[in-house]
């Protein structure tokens, strides 16, 4: 294939000639949008200037407070049990919190949450709504079968290292004798700890977290940061060192000197998939990202849904919940007596809508911004082919995903990729600072420069950038966390004012959100009397 | 554009130094050899890029004469300096001229209608061309009777147009190049001007002129070295034989050649089929599965936009209806619509029995409804991770639900004696799915030994029923396709799965270890 390398090099010539050129005229904007959460309506939670509710008072039996993974699961557990009387409000017009996803004429595409690894064992709720939803097919051996459609296809990651694309995301070239020594030191740590059982017969690390032993000897990572861990262990090479960083800022947001030993081990020693086929070590992901389990989750639970209300106080009196929630379209204020609510939002958001009931606590968030970019030729680039996750180590940024990579097999044709950054070199609020203070175009600038650094053969084949702001993008796993009294007391809350919020876990998974939700709806339907199998 | 109340009224006057019209009578010659070079250039490239030589040489060649006449008609809108604007013409054929063969090969893999940029080009280096003669025998008329300047300025041209004609074939091309002689004579051109603005120096301020004439030069120079690296760019130099054709779709490179009688099809640089032996893959392809079928209606193509299996496929009347999934439309367009493609599939693509469909197959055969009673599959050979999607497992259960129960299909399958580890794993992968896999091939020269699968709910069996007049296949021969000696012979491979592209990693370590 040496010849499209020749006419790409060709083209990109006298592109560059032709802009070095029209050097003095001024570049046309990018086309785009600069979106994000709604703040405007989470900062009036925040000030509280609401109109007092007047009015009917509706009664309902449980009241969701939240829309995103963790209240719709509350919701299909519900459903699933065959419990009609509840209802989800939600402050944005559309549900599904971080794993919303857009759609444009190119593909859809994710604006958070990506992908879902085939759960472990121990993750039975989960597995019986993958099921519901046909992404498990069948059974062998007792162990799930997953549709081959929706495991991410092969190639699943390549790496920009040493100027050429490899597959994987381990530099696998180049690396001194130390490097190799630690590297593989590394992994064999992590395959022990896989296997670790704590002494109350529990494994070390488990999805859900609270499947987890409670043993010190593994609770104790809690106290320490993931860089100290690191350092006391004698993980000093420097390959290894920001490949442990790139794992830390991709699913935690976080620096590796914010997170927690414990936090950052779990990264590497939790997943335990259960799968037939040797598929245990994959994922299950689309176009769309884990915006596809929201639409079907919404499917089956979309008459409960009303979208746009925020929930701006909830106690409690006697033995039921006053709810009091903002009707965004009509301008007015409603007050709900329920049975019982379930507070499914972030917990920075509960602490202020639930004052008697919980606090502020050590919950600490990363921002993020994720870009979604249309271009109208697929990336390429020296190395390894294009592959679903495509990192570079000379970035700050995450890389990006391919919407297509599993829809589509043929040519060269446009996609939609979704880049993703988070802010975590700042303290928080200075980062989030930031983020809404840049504007469109510097947002594109900084993206398109990131982009065309790891491919340059993308150079006027970007046709838009759509850049999506997320303020409180993912619970930190702070050190301490675990044993903060906040989130115990939150945990374990009685009805009628339960809490359910990835938040909890401290871990921004879909496994952790659902498990959340589930619990709750349990709860709420057994102090409401009504008969279920419990699938924890 | 000049005053027209000043009449003709400077040129080389008695006055002029004798030098300069020595320059002036060597630069009839000059620009006279170089005009003609040109003309060459832009006919030669004209017929090696777009094919069909004696179309391109016409039109260049009149169009080229026809700007010359419009250049002389011009030149009576010059009224004054006749010498300065004839340097100032100098300068800009030398720019034009000399960068028209690079200009050229670069433009033609990136512009959208090549013939455009071809034409404009010929008719601004003509209408210049056709200013010069005209101006040269103005400024000369002084020195002159009018007798002899005519005699000497024609035979002059005449003498130029002479060296250049056979220069051109017999040394300029096969040693310098269509790029380096560009150059070269453009460097003639500009040499002509500055020689003159060097002799007027004294006459009238020459500064501008100059400091032109010599960024022109120097652009020449630098294009002459870099001549061998222009080449290398440009991507018809990446083909053996004259490119026809070439268009950038959303999806591919599509890049058609032609020598004589012989036509390719290139698809990202990998050639696709040649006009010399394609029946013997064609017929290979199509007839071990209909010639096993009892009553074949209705067909599915998966792949081969360019019509050529379906044509076989069209010629067996008992077939009612075919439906081909191409994913680009400009492939089908092409093959459909240019005619000279549409009598290489016998206008398959516009039979009143085909459906020609364009989009992705890997979606399609997910929605679509059979039953096919013979699927044939014709995709390019698993060279990329999106392309090895349409080999695995999965996409083969989607087949193999289209397919009727007394149906059979076949893949083309790449090489099972350059790389039988990938040709086998389209087997392996077929049974996986559920089917009965069957391996065949056939010596195709452009390609080498090539391979089928052919698959079926039921093993196929032996008896196939071939119609008459094949130029490839005889109930021998096609018996004979089924035996595999040692070194193509079935061996163990794992399944092609979408999560493990087996057969994209195994092609492109055969492929690669067998391309050294």
């Amino acid at each position: 294939m040496a010849e499209p390398t020749r006419r790409d090099a060709l083209k990109a010539g006298a592109v560059g000639a032709g802009a070095l050129a029209l050097g003095s005229c001024a570049k046309p904007a990018m086309a785009g949008t600069l979106d994000g959460a709604d703040w405007r309506r989470g900062h009036m939670i925040r000030d509280g200037k609401f109109p007092a509710p007047n009015g009917a008072e509706p009664r309902v039996g449980i009241l969701i407070a939240g829309g995103g993974v963790a209240g719709l699961a509350a919701a299909w557990r519900m459903k699933a049990a065959g419990f009609d009387d509840f209802v989800v409000l939600e402050l944005e017009d559309r549900v599904g919190g971080n794993a919303r996803s857009g759609r444009n004429p190119v593909s859809a595409y994710p604006l958070g949450a990506h992908y879902l690894p085939v759960p472990n064992k121990e993750a039975v709720a989960l597995r019986r709504m993958l099921q519901e939803f046909g992404m498990i097919v069948g059974e062998e051996g007792g162990a799930p079968i997953f549709d081959p459609y929706q495991l991410c296809a092969d190639l699943e990651e390549r790496l920009l290292w040493r100027g050429g694309w490899q597959e994987g995301l381990y530099p696998a070239s180049g690396l001194s004798r130390e490097d190799e020594i630690q590297r593989d030191r590394f992994t064999q740590a992590m395959a022990q700890l896989r296997n670790a059982v704590g002494a109350d017969g529990r494994p070390a690390f488990a999805i859900p977290r609270v499947y987890s032993s409670a043993d010190p000897a593994y609770t104790a990572l809690d106290k320490v940061s993931f860089a100290a861990w690191l350092d006391d262990h004698g993980y000093s090479s420097p390959v290894l060192r920001a490949y442990l960083r790139y794992c830390c800022r991709d699913d935690y947001g976080t620096e590796p000197d914010d997170v927690s030993a414990w936090a950052g081990l779990h990264y590497f020693a939790a997943r335990r998939g259960w799968a037939a086929r040797g598929d245990g070590d994959r994922e299950l992901t689309w176009p769309e990202g884990n915006g596809r389990l929201v639409s079907l989750l919404l499917e089956q639970t979309a008459d409960h849904v009303r979208p746009a209300h925020s929930v701006f106080a909830i106690a409690q009196q006697g033995d039921e919940a006053v709810v009091d929630s903002f009707d965004h379209k009509a301008g007015s204020s409603t007050r709900w007596h329920a049975s019982c609510v379930i507070v499914a939002m972030p917990h920075f958001v509960a602490a202020r809508v639930a004052p008697a009931h919980t606090g502020k606590g050590r919950f600490r968030y990363a921002p993020w911004v994720v870009a979604n970019v249309t271009v109208n030729r697929h990336p390429k680039g020296r190395g390894v082919g294009l592959a679903w996750d495509n990192v570079s180590t000379g970035s700050d940024s995450l890389g990006y995903v391919v919407a297509t990579h599993q829809s589509a097999s043929g040519g060269d044709g446009p996609t939609v990729l979704t880049w993703y950054l988070p802010l975590s070199k700042a303290s928080p609020p200075e980062a989030r600072k930031l983020m809404m203070t840049r504007t469109l175009a510097a947002w594109q600038r900084i993206i398109e420069d990131d982009l065309l650094t790891m491919n340059p053969d993308l150079a006027g084949a970007i046709d838009r950038i759509d850049v999506w702001r997320w303020g409180h993008a993912m619970i930190s796993p702070t050190p301490g966390f675990l044993t903060d009294p906040v989130r115990t007391a939150a945990i374990e809350a009685r009805p009628p004012v339960l809490f359910a919020h990835s938040d909890l876990s401290g871990l921004s998974l879909f496994e952790e959100a659902h498990y959340r939700g589930v619990v709750a709806a349990e709860t709420a339907l057994a102090h409401l009397g009504h008969s279920f199998e419990s699938l924890i | 554009m000049g005053d027209p109340v000043r009449g003709d009224e400077d040129g080389a006057e008695p006055g002029a130094p004798a030098s300069l019209a020595v320059i002036l009578l060597v630069s009839v010659l000059v620009v006279a050899t170089c005009g003609l070079i040109y003309e060459l250039l832009a006919g030669t490239l004209a017929s090696y890029l777009l094919g069909d030589s004696v179309t391109q040489f016409s039109t260049v060649i009149g169009s080229y004469l026809f700007a010359m006449g419009i250049g002389s008609y011009l030149s009576r809108h010059v009224r004054h300096n006749e010498i300065g604007v004839f340097v100032r013409v100098e300068i800009l054929i030398a720019a034009l001229g000399g960068w028209s063969a690079a200009g050229l090969f670069l433009l033609f893999p990136i512009v959208e209608d090549f013939r455009v940029a071809l034409y404009a080009l010929v008719l601004a280096i003509g209408i210049l061309v056709g200013l010069e003669i005209p101006l040269l025998i103005r400024i000369l008329r002084h020195r002159f009777a009018f007798r002899d300047l005519v005699s000497n300025v024609l035979t002059y041209d005449y003498i130029g147009a002479l060296i250049a004609s056979l220069l051109f074939p017999l040394v300029l091309v096969p040693w310098l190049g269509m790029i380096r002689t560009g150059f070269v004579f453009g460097l003639a051109n500009v040499g002509v001007a500055v020689a003159l603005l060097l002799a007027l120096r004294g006459r009238q301020s020459v500064g501008r002129d100059l400091a032109a004439a010599l960024i022109v030069l120097a652009s020449l120079i630098a294009g002459l070295l870099a001549a061998d690296r222009i080449q290398r760019w440009s991507e018809v130099a990446f083909y053996a034989e004259p490119v026809v054709y070439a268009r950038s779709t959303p999806y591919q490179r599509i890049v058609i050649t032609r020598r004589g009688e012989d036509l390719r099809l290139y698809l990202n640089g990998n050639l696709q089929f040649s006009t010399r032996d394609e029946y013997r893959y064609h017929e290979a392809l199509v007839w071990p599965v209909l010639g096993r079928i009892a009553n074949p209606k209705q067909v599915l193509i998966l792949g081969g936009g360019d019509g050529l299996a379906a044509r076989e496929v069209l010629r067996d009347p008992r077939v009612s209806k075919v439906t081909l999934v191409d994913l680009d439309p400009e492939m089908t367009h092409l093959f459909r619509d240019v005619p000279q493609l549409a009598q290489l599939n016998r206008h398959s693509l516009s039979s009143p029995r085909m459906q020609v469909i364009n989009g992705d197959a890997f979606r399609w055969v997910r929605e679509a409804s059979g039953p096919y009673d013979a699927i044939l599959i014709d995709f390019p050979d698993p060279t990329e991770f999106s392309l090895g999607k349409l080999y695995t497992e999965s996409f083969y259960r989607e087949v193999a639900r289209l397919l009727a129960p007394a149906g059979v299909m076949t893949v083309q399958s790449t090489s099972p004696l350059i790389a039988p580890r990938s040709y086998w794993t389209v087997a392996s992968t077929l049974e996986a799915a559920g089917l009965s896999a069957r391996g065949y091939h056939a010596y195709v020269p452009s390609f080498g030994e090539w391979g089928f699968t052919m698959a079926a709910h039921a093993p196929p069996g032996d008896t196939v029923i071939l119609p008459a007049g094949l130029r490839f296949l005889t109930q021998a021969s096609e018996r004979a396709m089924f035996d595999f000696p040692p070194d193509m012979a079935r061996r163990p491979t794992p399944v092609n799965r979408l999560d493990n592209q087996a057969l994209v990693r195994s092609f492109a370590e055969e492929w690669g270890h067998y391309d050294g």
